[in-house]
């Protein structure tokens, strides 16, 4: 199955992943084969068959809700790449 | 204590010399330290060892010991983790650049309740890149190396653990398992590896890569470990709100338990597979010989869309994994890439330089599925046929108690092998990837070698929540096809 370069590009801004050209390139055949192989699922009717997001079928758990305090944020933030403060520190988000 | 033979013992015979004051938890802890200091270059099986945390927990333990204090049944005993379960204060990686320097604050249900039991913990070893592989060629700390001939792979994504365990540099350890990750490179090392039926173990702390289909659960030397381990990790958690709440049995009874009466049920697209090697087939009629010789009956059975499961495995997997990896943003820990001016940006380049080609690959594709225009035609569809996939197995357990099939459809293939072509490497997970589809428990217990002395697992598959009988079944082949437990390496 055939996919376009475009594609591929509009699926890795969806993602969130910067792809040199090479990386496009190279997904692009890849993506390409792995879809034209999983089109036999096409030929399996299914019409009528409910989808399966669990295999084990359990209800929703409830549970009270109630505040269990974590009581070391150091240890959190201590593995911020960029911190000030209590704060997450991260690049201007509203660009120009 | 180079003299102390380790690669001889049991789990269970290593707690009951501790239990017994044969050995002090300090001296077993030393022989496995000095034994990976010797052997871990050549396999690397772990990505991070812990020596003094080890011996520091082993002196704590030999000295609660002294005071007659028993911490549980793994009390003293040295094992590792898959580095994919977060360990408070130790770095947990998950084979990723991106989490290369990753501290959790708290520990996964799976390292406190190893922990609570005693068990002492060597280090964190080696995966896929995201449990995501078939040969743990993707870990960004370099491949492991298969400890029966280090020219090959020791299978994935937990081939770490299961090369550590084969090569005795611990006497178990936890892995995980999504579409064979635990049972497959248990096969092609030699070892014992049981995923347990989906929600029986807590998923708490274990980094998430597809949640519908994620377990852990151990890899040992024999049956009856993995039994005492799995015994150990079982359970009801209330922070997994997926992890069922039933009682957890007495799984190392259930090892000896007779196989009389038991209906094997094999299936037959398994054996009719094209890519089945002879000499894992001849291997796996041994196991089923076994069982018949200790009364079991065969029964053939259908499961007839097994064909479609690799597809709707590998757009099911891709696509929750798509949604779960996208916490790794560069905001809050693991790596960030540097000089970015704005946010959108700084996330694509962390993602593009912290993921390896493996993991991106999964990540478009998964994303490709779910996206507009697309989700009826894959995502939607997956869902389907893995319907009709748990509806074979459902009438299959109408006929047997448990199915016998191949594990992996070769014995372990040379490094390098399959990287360059993702399907090839996918297909290698084939006979295991239903089992996750449908949440039933499967274990991989070895049945032979091939003729260039390579191990070979059979698998033995059960309904929900029938862990039992498949460690009565597999404790059944392990006494009957006798297999040396470690892996011939020294060094």
């Amino acid at each position: 199955m055939a996919i376009t370069r475009e594609e591929v590009l509009h699926v890795a801004r969806l993602a969130r992943l910067a792809l040199s050209d090479a990386d496009a390139d190279r997904l692009r055949e890849q993506l390409g084969d792995l879809l034209e192989y999983m089109k036999q699922l096409d030929g399996l009717d299914t019409s009528g068959v409910v989808p399966t997001s669990h295999a084990v079928e359990m209800g929703t758990p409830f549970r009270e809700d109630t505040v269990l305090p974590f009581g070391d944020p150091e240890a959190i933030l201590s593995n911020a790449p960029d911190r000030e403060d209590g704060f997450f520190r991260v690049p201007r988000i509203i660009e120009d | 204590m180079a003299d102390v033979p380790v690669h001889e013992w049991t789990l269970l015979e290593a707690a009951r010399k501790v239990r017994e004051k044969e050995i002090s938890s300090r001296d077993l802890t030393g022989a496995l330290l000095a034994r990976i200091e010797r052997l871990n270059p050549g396999i690397n099986a772990y990505i991070t060892v812990l020596p003094e945390r080890a011996m520091a927990q082993a002196a704590e333990l030999d000295e609660a010991q002294a005071r007659g204090e028993l911490r549980g049944p793994l009390h003293g005993v040295p094992m590792g983790l898959k580095d994919i379960f977060c360990t408070r204060g130790v770095r947990t990686t998950c084979g990723s650049r991106i989490l290369a320097d990753f501290l959790p604050p708290y520990d996964a249900c799976v390292t406190e309740k190893v922990l609570r039991a005693g068990a002492v913990l060597l280090g964190k070893q080696n995966m896929d890149e995201f449990a995501m592989g078939s040969s743990t060629e993707t870990s960004c700390f370099g491949a492991t190396r298969n400890p029966w001939d280090v020219t090959r792979i020791p299978g994935g994504s937990s081939g770490g653990t299961a090369a550590a365990v084969s090569a005795a540099m611990a006497f178990a350890g936890v892995g995980t398992d999504t579409g064979g990750s635990i049972r497959q490179p248990a096969s092609l090392c030699g070892v014992v590896g049981m995923k347990p039926t989906y929600g029986r173990v807590s998923r708490y702390g274990m980094v998430a890569f597809a949640s519908s289909l994620d377990q852990a659960g151990p890899i040992t030397r024999t049956v009856p470990d993995a039994a005492r381990m799995l015994s150990v990790i079982a359970g009801h958690d209330r922070r997994d709100s997926t992890c069922a709440d039933v009682p957890t049995p007495d799984y190392l009874a259930a090892v000896d338990r007779p196989v009389k009466g038991l209906r094997i049920g094999l299936p037959k697209e398994y054996f009719e597979s094209g890519g089945l090697s002879p000499a894992v087939k001849a291997a796996v009629s041994k196991a089923l010989s076994a069982l018949i010789d200790q009364g079991a009956t065969a029964v053939e059975v259908s499961l007839p869309h097994t064909t479609f499961a690799l597809s709707a495995y590998y757009l099911i997997a891709p696509a929750e994994a798509s949604s779960n990896l996208a916490r790794y943003d560069g905001v809050r820990y693991g790596h960030r890439a540097k000089g970015a001016s704005g946010l959108i940006e700084m996330m694509s380049r962390t993602r593009a330089e912290g993921f390896g080609p493996e993991v991106k690959r999964r990540i478009m594709i998964g994303t490709y599925a779910l996206s507009a225009g697309y989700y009826d035609a894959f995502y939607g569809k997956a869902q389907k046929v893995r319907t009709l996939i748990r509806d074979d197995f459902t009438s299959a357990f109408g006929k047997a108690d448990v199915l016998l099939t191949p594990t992996a459809p070769t014995p372990a293939f040379r490094l390098g092998e399959k990287t360059d072509d993702p399907l090839t490497m996918y297909l290698s997970d084939i006979f295991t990837i239903p089992c996750n589809l449908a949440g039933i428990p499967g274990i991989s217990v070895p049945c032979g070698l091939s003729p260039e002395g390579l191990p070979i697992g059979a698998q033995l598959l059960s309904n929900h929540f029938r862990e039992e009988t498949l460690f009565a079944a597999a404790g059944a082949v392990e006494r009957a096809v006798p297999l040396p437990r470690v892996s011939p390496i020294e060094g």
